[in-house]
């Protein structure tokens, strides 16, 4: 049976239906016949995240491929790339291997895997990229994220051996040696409060050194979850300079700021720390501006032991799937200057282009049907989000405008009418 | 008041009513039987995962005084050291009858994380968490401040000078708020290494030069104890250089006016932040602080427990 999606409006304004035959779009436009009604509704290519964390293997109890995969379609995603620090960690053509046929078997998204950097993400040995690369998982993007790799000859290198398959390393910026026992960004709300502040600097002078690596090997750099001003403008330089540089944002990042760690409460507790909000209004500069390209979540499941505790021994990390679009939508609105094409790019087009998942981020008659239909006029409490095991949401409360409507992955409503599908 | 976590759960009026409780309570301990009836029945719990000799005796005497059961649970020889953790320990307190948790945690905000839980349903008295807040120090510190300069409810023009490692003081941030709320003038000096300049913003004035901040004519010199694990990392460059650029002693005591009242939360290091001299000083108010310890944390078990104030 194919599926019609009628009187869609595209991120461009226009208005077009979509025929779907398979796992195939097979024609757009005025199309006759009945279908599902889309009036008032975004077409859009299925969403893609550049940066999750679904915890298999070893971390079964705060996430799986499965559980992870149904919070990204819950979410609009049809595509999620899925960090390297599990346990073993991905740094063998093997282990990204079984997180690719974790996330096939799972069926509710693609799940592409990132490898590690470094083996055991320890920073000092780099990993076996061109196996990974060489893997049926078709590794390109690497990252040690949670973890920088601070040792520049190493980044270097890192560098020099994905630039000979066009691959990207996702830096997680942060010095080590400044950043110990850090808890919340540095300043004055540390001070009072007592932890240990974590430097913007710590952060920005990575992102700076990095720009200088990747334009001395001509390799592509991904700086991971952008979260000061200061860096804003690092990025912003680089771009400027004709460094391959790209920049991600977490919809927490957008939203949230330092002035939630008063509570103490450890579900405000994320690494890059959440910052002031003269940073946040800087992200959104840097997004409106094209400093920022892409929206990743930094999806971050852990199981509530590990966030039942004092804010100095609980974890970091945050969930961010289910809510991520809605987020993006209403942080976009909020400064009058959305556009659907943007929100688009930032969501779906760059982040497939990032992470060279051909499949996703652009729809038209030929192509595989990944596309999520967002709903503008409806809204998101986000305590409902359920499809995660953890429940470290830190919007408990809170309200977005914007949802998700329908998510087709590959021809097949992984959500329908809000709901997820179960597939088996 | 049913927790006392920091400074910032008290206003002015319950401040200032809670130091009048504490004067008050104070007179008890003058007597020849030194015992009130006030918590017959309920069971206080010294829940310290830091070793705090001091404190936890004030507080085993505070509320032995108001006829309370006290139970002592340290880290060092429970199922603290096996890992448990602070939501299980506190369900099993819970389970047994805690009525008051009186807590030392080595990490800010762990008091406040217990109170806001659903872990137990009594009370929490935060006795030291982290380098964040101290608030029964503050407490005592201002019912000396009290005392020494007759100040009844009137701290304004107080000036107060709090000297050394800030940025890692629960005893500090808890009298600086304190202090504020009070409506006194405070003023913090120490290396910038330990006095970061943004302390500012907490409205307090910062010196980098003792003898500079002394010039200000302080009506109280408050010395803070030096850790010895931060003379590792690199904050000061030797004790001789922190002894000849901070300590309190020699030209410095001499210096001091007639009525200035120092000050020190002690465990004090003799000859390092405070020499001899000043600690035995007639001006000293150390043991006055011990005493007034107890006569405050009375008054804050009395007031967390009976839910009013």
């Amino acid at each position: 049976m194919p599926i019609i999606l009628k009187n869609l409006t595209l991120a461009d304004g226009s208005r077009s239906d979509i025929r779907i035959e398979g796992d195939t779009i097979v024609e757009m436009g005025t199309i006759s016949g009945s279908g599902i009604d889309c009036d008032s509704l975004i077409g859009l290519p299925g969403f893609v995240d550049p940066h999750t964390h679904l915890r298999e293997p070893g971390f079964e109890a705060s996430e799986t491929v499965l559980s992870g995969s149904r919070a990204a379609a819950a979410g609009g995603y049809t595509a999620v790339c899925a960090m390297a620090n599990t346990l073993p960690v991905a740094d063998t053509a093997e282990i990204v291997d079984a997180v690719l046929d974790a996330g096939a078997e799972a069926g509710y998204c693609q799940v592409q895997p990132i490898g590690a950097v470094t083996n055991d993400l320890a920073g000092k040995q780099l990993s076996e990229i061109s196996q990974m690369h060489q893997s049926r998982a078709n590794v390109k993007m690497f990252s040690d994220d949670g973890i920088c790799v601070s040792d520049p000859a190493l980044m270097q290198e890192a560098l020099a051996q994905v630039k000979v398959f066009g691959g990207v390393i996702a830096q997680h910026a942060q010095d080590p040696e400044r950043t110990q026992g850090a808890q919340m960004n540095a300043g004055a709300l540390a001070i009072e409060l007592g932890l240990t502040g974590w430097p913007r600097l710590a952060e920005e002078d990575i992102i700076a050194r990095d720009a200088l690596l990747a334009e001395q090997t001509g390799a592509r750099l991904h700086i991971c979850h952008l979260t000061t001003a200061g860096g804003v403008e690092v990025v912003r330089w680089a771009k400027q300079r004709g460094i391959t540089i790209t920049a991600e944002v977490t919809p927490h990042h957008l939203l949230l700021t330092e002035e939630l760690v008063r509570s103490y409460d450890p579900v405000y507790k994320v690494n890059p720390p959440l910052r002031t909000d003269a940073d946040t209004k800087a992200l959104i500069a840097g997004v409106l501006d094209g400093t920022i390209d892409v929206l990743g979540t930094d999806h971050a499941p852990h199981s509530a032991e590990k966030k039942e505790a004092e804010w100095g021994h609980a974890a970091f990390g945050m969930l961010g799937l289910e809510t991520a679009a809605s987020i993006l939508h209403q942080v976009l609105a909020g400064t009058g200057s959305l556009t659907w094409q943007l929100f688009e790019q930032l969501i779906s087009s760059r982040p497939a282009a990032l992470t060279g998942l051909s499949d996703h981020g652009q729809l038209a008659v030929g192509r595989k049907a990944n596309i999520t239909v967002f709903n503008p006029h409806e809204d998101l409490a986000a305590s409902t989000i359920s499809q995660s095991l953890s429940s470290n949401n830190p919007y408990a409360g809170m309200v977005f405008k914007g949802r998700v409507q329908h998510t087709l992955y590959n021809g097949i409503f992984t959500v329908r009418d809000q709901k997820l599908q179960e597939l088996k | 008041m049913k927790h006392l976590v920091s400074i910032k759960d008290l206003n002015i009026d319950s401040a200032i009513s809670l130091l009048a409780s504490s004067q008050e309570l104070a007179l008890v301990n003058q007597r020849q039987v030194k015992k009130l009836p006030t918590l017959r029945g309920k069971t206080v719990v010294n829940l310290f995962y830091e070793n705090s000799t001091r404190t936890r005796i004030s507080f085993e005497i505070a509320a032995k005084r108001l006829s309370a059961d006290v139970i002592n649970f340290d880290a060092s020889t429970s199922s603290l050291s096996k890992g448990e953790s602070l939501k299980d320990t506190a369900l099993t307190l819970e389970a047994l009858g805690a009525d008051v948790i009186v807590m030392r945690h080595p990490m800010s905000g762990a008091a406040q994380r217990l109170a806001s839980s659903d872990w137990i349903r009594g009370s929490v008295i935060n006795a030291g968490d982290g380098s964040h807040e101290h608030p029964t120090q503050a407490l005592l510190d201002a019912l000396t401040m009290q005392q020494r300069l007759d100040l009844g409810s009137n701290f304004k023009g107080l000036k107060v000078l709090i000297v050394g490692d800030i940025l890692h003081s629960r005893v500090a941030r808890s009298n600086i708020f304190l202090l504020k709320l009070l409506g006194a003038e405070v003023s913090v000096a120490g290396p910038e290494t330990l006095v970061p300049i943004e302390i500012s913003k907490l409205g307090v004035t910062v010196h980098h030069d003792f003898d500079q901040a002394l010039a200000d004519q302080p009506n109280v010199v408050m010395m803070l104890r030096v850790q010895a694990e931060r003379m590792s990392k690199d904050l000061f460059p030797s004790a001789s250089s922190y002894v000849k650029f901070w300590s309190l002693g020699g030209h410095r005591l001499a210096g001091l006016g007639p009525e200035v009242v120092i000050m020190h939360p002690g465990p004090m290091n003799r000859g390092f932040e405070i020499s001899a001299e000043a600690a035995d000083d007639p001006r000293s108010a150390v043991l006055q602080q011990v005493t007034n310890g107890l006569a405050v944390r009375m008054a804050v078990l009395q007031t967390t427990l009976s839910g009013g104030n």
